[in-house]
């Protein structure tokens, strides 16, 4: 299926809940520091073995940097 | 006798009820490492640390990240919604905001104008309206418009954060009457933000008695940001004790400091 995520449109192979998305694409989970939103919504951390992915599901993937 | 620690920890900043030694707050963009963002937090004394909320770039996702460098225990760790142009779009990136630092506050930014940076006030006041409800502590960065600042109060901003002088510009105060009045129209902190250019634009900022200055770009782009991190921290503790201690009136013309009664030789 497909998922945009972060604006790019991405095919992963089978369904996914949002801590095996992190995995898949390698990123590390930190509890302080990363936040994620599907469709506009953020998700807390503590439902992120929960929340599956949907076909054409929006995913934001964001973290902190360096900034005024 | 009076000593500096005393007097500093007589005169704590205060915001949305969390106490603070130092009157300085530093940002995390444009320095050269993530090392000397640390080594600089470190010299300027600064607690509260501004950062910005940025997509993950998912081809490269784990390269090194501010926060292991910076510590979130030790340091009050502000995100800012720097990039927004409307309100929606500001309000969006302080939820993620919220959820990424684990804490309320938030820095609000809605720039009206890509140019000057300078604030859109009417989307900036539509997002602090609304996350105000939503229980954040917003400090919005404004344009130094004592009118507007009051609107910031009047829906529930916990400090206002009016320019010195644009985002970047190394200016430093543009217009001290305003900052004086936005003093005296409101009553929570007043942080001045943005146009720092050096440690020597901030003790006249200060001596206003503005509660508190936001620097980045004068530290980041010093020749040494080390050794003006060191500067500014003393700039803002002798802006603030010269505040406290109140100035004197200023004169068009001379006057004597010594007896003019008594002069030697005098006929």
């Amino acid at each position: 299926m497909i998922l945009y995520i972060n604006g790019e449109p991405r095919q992963v192979e089978r369904e996914l809940n949002l801590r095996e998305l992190l995995d898949y694409l390698g990123i590390t989970f930190r509890e302080i520091g990363l936040a994620i939103s599907v469709n506009g919504e953020v998700v807390p951390k503590s439902k992120y073995a929960e929340v599956r992915l949907k076909e054409g599901d929006s995913v934001e993937i964001i973290h902190l940097v360096g900034g005024g | 006798m009076l000593d500096v620690e005393k007097l500093l920890e007589e005169d704590p900043l205060e915001i949305a009820g969390r106490r603070f030694k130092s009157r300085l707050i530093i940002g995390s963009g444009k320095f050269k490492s993530f090392q000397q963002n640390k080594e600089v937090l470190e010299a300027s004394g600064a607690e509260i640390i501004t950062v910005a909320v940025r997509r993950v770039n998912i081809t490269d996702p784990n390269k090194e990240n501010l926060l292991d460098y910076i510590d979130p225990k030790k340091y009050l760790i502000l995100p800012n919604t720097a990039g927004c142009y409307t309100a929606e779009e500001a309000i969006k990136t302080a939820m993620l905001a919220r959820e990424a630092t684990g804490i309320n506050w938030i820095k609000l930014e809605v720039i009206g104008d890509q140019k000057t940076l300078l604030p859109d006030m009417e989307e900036t006041l539509k997002a602090a309206k609304f996350l105000v409800k939503e229980g954040f502590v917003v400090l919005p960065y404004i344009f130094d418009d004592p009118v507007y600042a009051k609107k910031f109060e009047d829906v529930g901003c916990a400090a206002v954060m009016p320019l010195a002088a644009p985002i970047g510009s190394g200016l430093g105060l543009q217009n001290p009457y305003n900052i004086m009045f936005i003093k005296e129209s409101v009553s929570i902190p007043v942080i001045v933000d943005a146009g720092i250019g050096s440690a020597a634009d901030i003790p006249p900022v200060m001596e206003l008695g503005v509660d508190a200055i936001l620097t980045n770009t004068a530290l980041a782009e010093a020749k040494d940001p080390i050794k003006m991190a060191i500067a500014m921290k003393y700039a803002v503790i002798a802006g603030r004790l010269s505040y406290l201690a109140g100035r004197m009136p200023k004169r068009t013309y001379a006057v004597p400091s010594s007896p003019l009664k008594g002069v030697p030789y005098k006929s």
